[in-house]
């Protein structure tokens, strides 16, 4: 790699899924397009999947991706670390690019970090934005490098983190967070072709069984999210969550809290080890507001926060607040809204 | 028998980050936050422990430091592990992931042969998930991620059971690996008193100089003294090792802030915003004109 210039493409690590592409790659192409765009350099993707993966490539595309590097084999229909860091390892080498994006999903967080040893190159973890910038270190400027910024310690405080010296500069990115663009349908992408040449010996892990849950919830798509925490008391009463979000045509969602007193299953989970979420509306419900909470939901647009206790936290982010007991605001609500349809 | 390591960090309890440690100026109060075991490395060692249950095997612990982390080395000897090792050195102020887990992999090379490398997913005082797979990586080993359960052993092959994203997975895989471990694992086990009333007694060499300091010893006498407690303690199995990086065999340019490729530009504190929120009543009337103000501004359809 070149040490400091600042050549070389954006590259973003394209994630599919049994076959079907994750939602942050599409994330990822728009951020990465943005940043290219300001760079004037390409966007490419590295795609690695079983058969059929070049599927995928006209999405990416039409998300402002230039060029895929593209490597498909039966035996990498699902995710392995072996296998699909050797062949990440080599669009890496191929393509020389100077930023390398990933989803900081479970797989992005797994394979990122090998890559970014093995290069003996920066990682940032879970950025929730991305910016180009400069840097000084005593005399020397770095122009035109990747600027990472993330919460950290518990979301009390936002650290811009760069990795001035070293190339490619490497981050994983918070599902949910990147706005995705409107999908070109003209744009068409190069692709890139690679033969896998993996052996036995590439795939160390044997699965012996796999149960794949369909994923019941994508909180990062909806446009109205209807939370509730600790302060819904009861699993029974978590039942006018779902209600209200119904109602309203949302999604429920829940605090660390709630899924930790079981009312709720973890997937609904808004926040800092759960999703981050920026729905038009999020009505929070009994939730006090902890700041990890308020980091994955404090970009909502609006912000309705009930609460028996006018001291909350939540209150300090919301645009209304309804001081009460929410067993009697939400059936008002849902009464409310029925009779305005 | 195999042999373990599990890596375990010290970290400041961010997860019961209430009202009182943020100051009235919004910022983090950083004093009070308690050192606590990481919550994951605490079901790391867990595992490791029901792994020696199973087949038997030795344990030792890690972690890279303050002087001060060897409270966590006596929590874990207390909890049933056999060994624990304290890394810690100047030069590895400031080191990022990857600078961590060049120290990480040079300790698990000097305990060599090792079969598994245990550790949390990740620390709460950064959640990157970064360094067991960057440790790993160093190994040349194999990684499983996201571990819950232990199944199947031998002494070649361990089969554990692991969640990735929506996938759950039963995977078999040779030794050595390195394993993370999410807190969806049986509850950790608690300090034996039998093993806590010995392990109190377990020093490093930092705490007994710091502890003769205090009792106004100085200069010859002061490391004469050292020498002598640090010989009774090693005697009776119970001083802790510190490792420096010239024990590790570590260059000082590739751990600390010069092996970090990471650097932390900015660093702001979230301030609480104190929030103008318009004050609905909890009301049929209140209820009713939050909806028609949020349909007229097209919140709501």
């Amino acid at each position: 790699m070149e040490p400091t210039a600042s050549t070389g493409d954006i590259a973003i690590v394209a994630e599919q899924d049994d076959g079907q592409l994750v939602r942050v790659s599409l994330e990822l192409a728009s951020k990465a397009r943005e940043l290219a765009d300001r760079l004037k350099v390409r966007v490419c993707a590295f795609l690695v999947g079983g058969e059929g993966t070049a599927a995928h490539v006209a999405e990416l595309a039409a998300h402002g991706v230039d060029r895929v590097y593209l490597a498909e084999d039966r035996r990498l229909r699902h995710y392995e670390t072996k296998p699909y860091e050797k062949l990440v390892m080599r669009m890496v080498r191929q393509c020389q690019p100077q930023i390398v994006l990933f989803g900081a999903t479970a797989v992005g967080r797994d394979i990122a970090p090998r890559i970014a040893s093995a290069l003996r190159t920066g990682l940032t973890a879970d950025c929730t934005a991305l910016e180009i910038g400069e840097h000084t270190i005593k005399t020397t400027v770095f122009k035109d490098i990747l600027l990472q910024i993330r919460p950290a310690w518990g979301g009390n405080t936002i650290a811009t983190i760069v990795s001035p010296e070293h190339r490619p500069q490497m981050a994983t990115v918070r599902a949910g967070v990147m706005k995705l663009l409107v999908p070109d349908r003209s744009r068409k992408g190069e692709v890139i072709k690679l033969a896998p040449e993996l052996t036995s010996d590439d795939f160390i892990q044997k699965v012996i069984e796999r149960v794949s849950a369909a994923k019941k919830v994508d909180l990062t798509a909806a446009n109205i999210i209807v939370s509730g925490g600790s302060g819904v008391g009861s699993k029974a009463n978590f039942k006018l969550i779902f209600e209200l979000a119904e109602t309203l045509g949302g999604s429920p969602g829940a605090s660390r809290a709630a899924v930790d007193f079981g009312y709720v299953d973890r997937d609904y989970q808004v926040g800092q080890t759960g999703t981050t979420v920026r729905p038009k509306l999020y009505i929070a419900c009994g939730i006090s507001g902890a700041i990890q909470h308020r980091a994955g939901m404090s970009e909502a647009a609006k912000i309705v926060a009930i609460n028996s206790d006018p001291t909350a936290p939540i209150f300090s982010i919301a645009h209304y607040g309804i001081v009460g007991d929410l067993t009697q605001v939400i059936p008002r609500l849902i009464k409310a809204y029925r009779t305005a349809k | 028998m195999l042999k373990m390591a599990v890596l375990a960090k010290q970290v400041p309890d961010t997860k019961h980050v209430v009202g009182e440690v943020i100051k009235p100026d919004g910022t983090l109060n950083r004093a009070a936050l308690t050192p606590i075991f990481n919550p994951e490395d605490l079901h790391a060692l867990e595992l490791a422990l029901q792994i020696k249950d199973k087949v038997g095997g030795h344990v030792t612990v890690i972690t890279m430091g303050l002087p001060s982390a060897a409270t966590l080395l006596r929590d874990s000897l207390a909890r049933g592990a056999d060994a624990g090792v304290l890394i810690s050195d100047r030069a590895l102020a400031g080191s990022d992931t990857l600078a961590t887990s060049v120290a990480l992999a040079a300790a698990v090379r000097r305990l060599a042969p090792v079969d598994i490398v245990l550790c949390g997913r990740q620390a709460i005082d950064g959640d990157t998930a970064q360094v067991g797979p960057q440790t790993a990586e160093k190994l040349g080993w194999a990684q499983v991620t996201y571990v819950e359960a232990i199944r199947e052993l031998s002494n070649h092959k361990i089969g554990v059971f692991r969640r990735l994203g929506r996938h759950s997975e039963h995977i078999e895989i040779k030794v050595p690996v390195l394993l993370t471990v999410t807190s969806d694992t049986d509850t950790p086990r608690p300090p034996r008193v039998r093993r806590l009333l010995k392990y109190n007694r377990a020093r490093t060499v930092f705490e007994i100089r710091a502890e003769l300091t205090a009792a106004k010893l100085a200069g010859d006498e002061l490391e004469r003294k050292v020498k002598e407690v640090a010989a009774q303690l090693e005697a009776a199995g119970d001083l802790i090792p510190v490792w420096s990086i010239d024990d590790l065999g570590v260059q000082p340019e590739t751990v600390g802030l010069a092996g970090s490729p990471t650097k932390v530009k900015k660093c702001e504190n979230v301030i609480l915003k104190t929030g103008e929120y318009k004050k609905i009543e909890p009301t049929d009337e209140g209820t009713r004109m939050l909806i028609e103000e949020l349909v007229h501004d097209h919140i709501l359809g």
